[in-house]
């Protein structure tokens, strides 16, 4: 077998973080050069996930596809599903009703608190290890996330890759209940979500190893397309479902956090003023929603043949992690001829050859952490 | 000469620290399981899991025991024992009841920080021969990290030390007839205080386990390691603890002083709860970094325990 020597410069340590790293949210490898411990340089090389998920996109029919679209970004199913039939539905022309606009932005909102939850359980992983604080913030979070969980089983039947979006509409309507059940989640998880902020904003430790770590300059951050939190936690105000607003936002009312410095600790504090917000549009969605069918064409159990007219449309949706984007080109068939994903996850993580060098090993770990890359996401 | 009742003391000794040892490791999971809002081991073995720690040795038993083909095969075999022969040492010069120890020699405080402080070198040793990216970092970090933190711990143990005018374990014991030195206003504290964080950074504990810091270097120096000679990491590390603890409660409550029980329970209480009480530590903070772990050292507690062991020096002489 050929060994490959990696370049380095004389007195550098050339170290391969990954691909089987504890630490490394997936599948992913950086190639860091260190002096003593501190990073010089570092070449991150993506995709060990590539599942092929746009080619195999021209061989399925467009309602075969959202279900598709939840497995790329595994923590945020509804996301993917969400931009895709977005897409379509400007493609073919599709109008969605009101109650159909509002359920879908309920389960995205409630699967984006889960999404941070998982974050923020993961960045303690990456701050604290396995085998000690980190590991007890890590199951405290997945113990809130359940909550989410099962009130999505109950919902639709299933914990976490929900096929809620179908084009044209929603598949489940809520049942008898559902009120009840969403409000008392939510003052839950806002007592609990609180509860952690407290408990980490004086954490010396935890503020120690998060701010000044990976600073992102407004520039750098629109420089490299990054979207999200990452974008927000540096200062720039741009929330898709703000400035572009997309399936009814515009009815709700709700803040964007920023941050200044644009430090892990920045991204962190928007993350978690984001849950908030998000529970607080999922209350405004569940008391509010509107009367009427939740689908546009009828509920298919088995997919119809859909087939949009020539041409193309491109939707995007406000992700956990970013602008998530779906273009899609018709030939006039029942299948897509292209789809293309423009994934926030890919435009995230290109920061890290700009912000990694000059840290501290156990630093990057920390940045990369408060990327927040899914690799589901970047490799499609 | 050693004689023969002074061996036969030290096997059985020997044995058991390491049956404690090993339900140690039962306690810490259950604990932490609490901690986590999890039961913790619960099925091998009912109720709660009592047979966890050997089913836990004997899987790490029969694994394949692994030298890896460019180690440093002496080293790398030497380490795990080098690791564990420290670790135990240090027992035989702590008293276990009011009048029992192994060793009862004049300088058994000395001694037991000497031995303590050999464990860095198995470590750095395991570091090294492993010929792994990752371990060297930890053997690097454990190196610069264990060499700084002697000193605070050194100077922080000597306080007890002062105010009993003794290193011998069973004076200082006794001198703390009247008063545990952890009530001793402000000497005793800070001694206390800077003597547990130097202890954890010297003992390679949350928040300072950066040696083996999982999430960074993977398992740090023993990432090479499989099955028994794992196990002895692991198994010194516990030693280790349990010495720490155990040393604590001679020094700053009173160890085997108390009402009702022989010195023996008392000193066994004790040292569980301060071994509880590193655990919940380690459960419930995240790991710093090591430009901050040398600056904590070098800027805070450095001065902070030279100026304690000052303060106490003054007290006594004072008082004399």
């Amino acid at each position: 077998m050929e060994e490959r020597v990696i370049e380095r410069e004389f007195g550098e340590l050339a170290l391969n973080m990954g691909p089987q790293h504890p630490s490394t949210h997936g599948v992913f490898r950086m190639e860091l050069h260190l002096r003593g411990e501190t990073v010089v340089r570092v070449i991150p090389h993506i995709g060990y996930l590539h599942r092929g998920v746009e080619k195999l996109s021209e061989t399925l029919d467009y309602d075969m596809l959202p279900p598709i679209y939840e497995r790329d970004d595994y923590l945020s199913p509804t996301a993917n599903s969400f931009a895709f039939v977005l897409a379509v539905e400007k493609l073919a022309g599709i109008e969605v009703p009101k109650r159909a606009s509002y359920l879908r932005v309920m389960v995205a909102e409630l699967q984006r608190v889960a999404s941070h939850l998982v974050w923020l359980g993961t960045f303690g992983l990456d701050l604290g290890g396995a085998l000690g604080g980190g590991s007890t913030l890590f199951l405290y979070c997945f113990r809130e996330r359940e909550r989410i969980l099962d009130l999505m089983e109950a919902l639709t039947g299933t914990r976490f890759h929900t096929n809620m979006n179908q084009v044209g509409g929603v598949r489940y309507d809520v049942y008898s209940g559902f009120d009840q059940d969403i409000s008392q989640t939510v003052s839950y998880l806002k007592e609990r979500i609180g509860e952690y902020k407290v408990m980490l904003e004086n954490n010396p430790v935890f503020l120690e190893r998060t701010k000044g770590v990976g600073v992102v300059s407004k520039e750098l951050a629109k420089e490299v397309g990054a979207s999200g939190p990452v974008l927000r936690g540096s200062g720039v105000v741009y929330d898709i479902r703000k400035n572009k607003p997309y399936s009814d936002y515009s009815d709700f009312e709700f803040r964007i956090p920023v941050g200044n410095d644009g430090d892990a600790y920045d991204r962190y504090r928007v993350r978690i003023e984001e849950m908030f917000e998000s529970l607080s549009i999922i209350n405004q969605a569940a008391g509010g929603l509107p009367e009427g069918p939740i689908h546009s064409r009828k509920p298919v159990k088995s997919p119809l043949l859909l087939k949009p007219p020539k041409g193309e449309a491109y939707a995007q949706v406000e992700s956990p992690r970013g602008e998530l984007g779906i273009f899609i080109v018709s030939d006039g068939s029942s299948k897509p001829y292209r789809v293309k994903v423009r994934s926030p996850s890919f435009s995230n993580i290109a920061l890290i050859p700009y912000i990694l060098p000059g840290h501290l090993v156990a630093d990057a770990v920390a940045i990369l952490g408060s990327l927040d890359p899914v690799f589901g996401d970047v490799d499609r | 000469m050693i004689s023969a009742e002074t061996v036969a003391h030290g096997i059985m000794l020997l044995g058991a620290i390491l049956g404690v040892v090993t339900y140690l490791t039962w306690v810490e999971r259950k604990f932490a399981g609490r901690l986590q809002s999890r039961v913790g081991p619960y099925l091998v073995g009912r109720p709660h899991g009592w047979l966890q720690p050997i089913a836990d040795a004997l899987k790490l038993f029969i694994k394949e025991d692994i030298t890896p083909s460019k180690s440093d095969g002496f080293l790398f075999n030497l380490a795990p024992v080098w690791v564990v022969i420290a670790s135990l040492i240090g027992f035989a010069f702590l008293p276990l009841t009011a009048s029992w120890v192994l060793v009862n020699i004049d300088l058994g405080l000395l001694y037991f920080s000497a031995t303590g402080s050999l464990i860095v070198i198995g470590i750095f040793m395991a570091g090294w021969a492993s010929n792994n990216k990752y371990a060297l970092l930890s053997a690097l970090r454990s190196a610069a990290q264990v060499v700084a933190y002697e000193i605070p711990l050194l100077l922080s143990l000597l306080v007890p030390a002062v105010l009993a005018s003794s290193l011998n374990f069973l004076d200082i014991a006794r001198a703390q007839e009247g008063y545990w030195f952890i009530l001793f206003p402000v000497v005793g504290q800070v001694s206390f205080l800077t003597f547990l964080l130097a202890a954890l950074a010297e003992g390679n504990r949350i928040p300072f386990d950066l040696s083996e810091a999982e999430s960074e270097l993977v398992a740090g120096f023993s990432v090479e390691y499989s099955g028994m000679k794992f196990a002895y990491f692991y198994l010194a590390e516990y030693v280790h603890l349990l010495a720490i603890s155990l040393l604590v409660s001679i020094l700053f409550f009173g160890g085997p002083l108390g009402p009702f029980f022989p010195g023996g329970v008392w000193i066994a209480i004790k040292t569980i709860m301060v071994f509880l009480g590193v655990l919940w530590i380690r459960w419930s903070f995240l790991r710093v970094r090591i430009d901050q772990l040398m600056m904590l050292n070098w800027k805070v507690l450095t001065p902070l325990t030279l100026a304690n062991l000052l303060l106490a020096g003054l007290w006594v002489s004072l008082k004399m």
